[in-house]
């Protein structure tokens, strides 16, 4: 049986702290229910919500039906009926057939109403991808999201995070969409007791300060930026590492003083280049700079343009690594950094 | 487009021959019906003056107007409470002011003043009524059905009797979503009414050419869910089905489907005819159609079993005409949103 908290002061990983995160929403707050396909099974969301439906009861942790759209809509429903639902989503790639009620309904329904109705609704969607599965079950869509107006758009990359980003998400009084990283289920931390804080103070944050050049990403991204920060590092590099965390509404001010202080700005994003996550990070500093301010020209580190493959070697080439972010961001600094 | 499996199973439902009688309203409460009268006149008198303001180009938002399926909303309201959770759509002005709605902020609304029962940010196609139950209207097809599915989910946990109401048309039966919703609500035993207004039409096609039979409660079968196909021009017929209905939601008896058939006088949108869109919509059409007209049932109705006079009704619709100008002319001296609205409405205040 699966303790109801970790015991304090107990190191815990990623997904752990996402079920510390739905503990303390379900067994606090009376108006939070989970919805979603493969809530009672071990298979869909790892170990980030095991038993909470023993805990809390299948009425309030709601397994479904195969029907993202609908079960969508009902979480909007019951959102806009006083409730806190959270919607799971264990694929994204599945969740777009629910696109009309996250982008038609959720994040439309303050406004057109004259801020007289609003629907906070958390949508978990879930980043899972790798390990030779293809284009419809890998997607990052987090830049798709990250541009409609109204709708939240959280990814957490640390531990700490996604326990305090979820409790944050659910509590808004806003759609949000909260997006964790199967990959990011291996880290691990020590985290103190719950804060309720509220999500529109939260943003970019600086998680490792560094004078040569700013490294931003987020979700899996930052994660990476701070791998290849540890590399640089070791090649004498000092870099700056800034997690988004918070893509919508997006708050650059935290990047463009950063940039302001390196010259140098080189944005991981685990989604596609075209119109992407990286792109509106890039405008946002360069637009609020002074072009004598940059010391070199910004880069971008993405996925190529092309659907998810599912051989190994097409694969290992798809995905950036730490050691890729790194050599990327050593040819935009000057010649004499560049040898190891 | 040959050899279709068309099957009309509607039958006289869906003929505007039949069903034209006066309503046999004797055994009735005759005040009641007549109240009744007055919100379908209400909304008939509404939308007649939306139109003008089309015409006129003071009205540029998209409006689809009712007339001549008034008795659909007044019916089903008559059944509904204000603790009720009602959904709309596209066509929704019948719906917002059956359940209680003003036809001044409806007007406003239209106009995109500030005084419109969305502040102005809505227009037609998005209406709010929570004080009286309404609690919203979109137009992309099919989208408040799951939303009310939703809202019957909050019904069940709130743990009173409220049920959730969604209003939408034939053509929404046709997204896939729609059967979703009612897989999910019966699955979950939720209190929901999900009422198809089937006016055998989408925007422009004839639902010939779009299903392989008129009759929409075939899909409540398949779901298992409970249903009844009423003559939605004839007011009884509506609240009687609304009635059995509705309180079977009331009562943890889970979901309904009620298919009332009717026909809009006008097209799609706007406040035109429409004839000749599409396949089928000719003028003897719709003024076949216009000899079933649900106000003019009820009146006669009403007359023949002496519960009024031609004069008095007369008296009746001059006194709502009246009123709607009123409505009019006060919505058209109001004001537009503050700029800052804009911005400021995109996220709830920060708590």
């Amino acid at each position: 049986m699966t303790t109801p908290t970790q015991p304090a002061g107990q190191e815990i990983g990623y997904g752990d702290a996402i079920r510390e995160g739905f503990m303390h929403l379900l067994s606090r707050h009376r108006e939070v229910f989970t919805i979603g396909q493969g809530l009672w099974s071990p298979w869909y969301v790892g170990n980030s919500m095991t038993d909470l439906d023993k805990l809390f009861g299948k009425d309030r942790v709601i397994d479904t039906p195969v029907s993202e759209l609908a079960c969508t809509g009902a979480a909007v429903g019951a959102a806009l009926c006083g409730y806190r639902p959270i919607v799971i989503h264990p694929r994204m790639d599945f969740m777009v057939l629910a696109a009309d009620q996250i982008i038609n309904q959720a994040a439309k329904w303050h406004h057109m109403l004259g801020g007289q109705a609003t629907a906070p609704v958390t949508i978990r969607a879930i980043i899972n991808r790798g390990g030779e599965q293809g284009a419809q079950h890998s997607q990052a869509l987090h830049s798709w999201f990250a541009h409609v107006p109204g709708l939240r758009v959280v990814m957490p990359a640390s531990v700490a995070d996604a326990r305090d980003l979820l409790v944050a998400s659910v509590l808004c009084d806003d759609p949000v969409m909260y997006i964790d990283d199967r990959w990011l289920y291996e880290r691990r931390a020590v985290l103190p007791a719950v804060v309720e804080r509220p999500l529109a103070a939260e943003g970019p944050r600086v998680v490792r300060a560094g004078r040569d050049l700013t490294l931003v990403g987020a979700g899996y991204a930052a994660w990476l930026c701070e791998q290849a920060a540890t590399f640089l590092a070791a090649a004498d590099i000092d870099a700056e590492v800034i997690d988004v965390r918070v893509l919508n509404p997006f708050d650059p001010r935290e990047i463009i003083a950063s940039v302001a202080r390196t010259g140098r700005l080189c944005v991981v994003d685990g989604g596609w280049r075209n119109a992407g996550w990286a792109a509106e990070v890039i405008a946002s500093v360069t637009e609020a700079l002074d072009p004598r301010a940059l010391k070199a020209a910004p880069r971008r580190i993405t996925l190529p343009d092309a659907p998810a493959p599912t051989s190994k070697p097409l694969e290992a080439a798809y995905y950036p690594d730490a050691r890729r972010v790194a050599d990327a961001a050593r040819a935009i600094l000057p010649e004499r950094r560049t040898s190891p | 487009m040959g050899d279709r499996a068309w099957q009309s199973e509607l039958g006289g439902l869906a003929d505007p021959t039949q069903y034209t009688a006066p309503l046999a309203v004797a055994a009735s409460d005759g005040t009641r019906l007549l109240g009744q009268l007055r919100s379908m006149l209400v909304i008939r008198h509404t939308e007649d003056q939306i139109g003008r303001l089309v015409v006129d180009g003071l009205a540029r938002t998209p409006c689809h107007l009712g007339i001549g399926q008034e008795a659909v909303a007044v019916g089903v309201a008559a059944r509904l409470r204000p603790t009720d959770r009602v959904f709309g759509n596209h066509r929704s002005h019948s719906h917002f002011l059956a359940l209680g709605g003003s036809p001044s902020s409806l007007i406003a609304e239209v106009l995109g003043k500030a005084v419109g029962t969305s502040r102005g940010m809505g227009g037609s196609m998005h209406l709010f009524g929570r004080d009286f139950g309404f609690h919203g209207s979109v137009p992309i097809v099919g989208a408040t059905i799951p939303i009310a599915v939703g809202a019957g989910l909050a019904a069940k946990l709130d743990g009173g009797d409220s049920i959730a109401v969604a209003f939408f048309g034939d053509g929404a039966t046709e997204e896939g979503v729609f059967h979703e919703s009612m897989n999910l609500a019966v699955v979950y035993g939720l209190p929901v009414l999900f009422v198809c207004e089937n006016n055998l039409f989408s925007s422009h096609l004839d639902i010939e050419y779009r299903q392989p039979s008129d009759r929409i409660g075939r899909y409540a079968e398949a779901h298992r869910v409970r249903s009844l196909t009423v003559d939605g021009n004839d007011l009884l017929a509506v609240e009687a089905a609304a009635e059995e209905l509705v309180g079977a939601a009331r009562s943890g008896a889970g979901p309904a489907l009620l298919e009332a058939v009717a026909y809009r006088f006008r097209g799609h949108v706007g406040p035109n005819e429409d004839i000749d869109v599409g396949v089928h919509r000719r003028m003897e059409d719709v003024q076949a159609w216009k000899r079933r007209c649900p106000i003019r049932r009820l009146q006669d109705g009403l007359v023949a079993a002496g519960i009024a006079t031609a004069t008095g009704l007369a008296a009746l619709d001059r006194e709502v005409a009246a009123e709607v100008a009123e409505a009019v002319v006060l919505a058209r001296r109001a004001g537009y949103p503050e700029p800052s609205a804009l911005l400021d409405l995109v996220y709830a205040r920060p708590r």
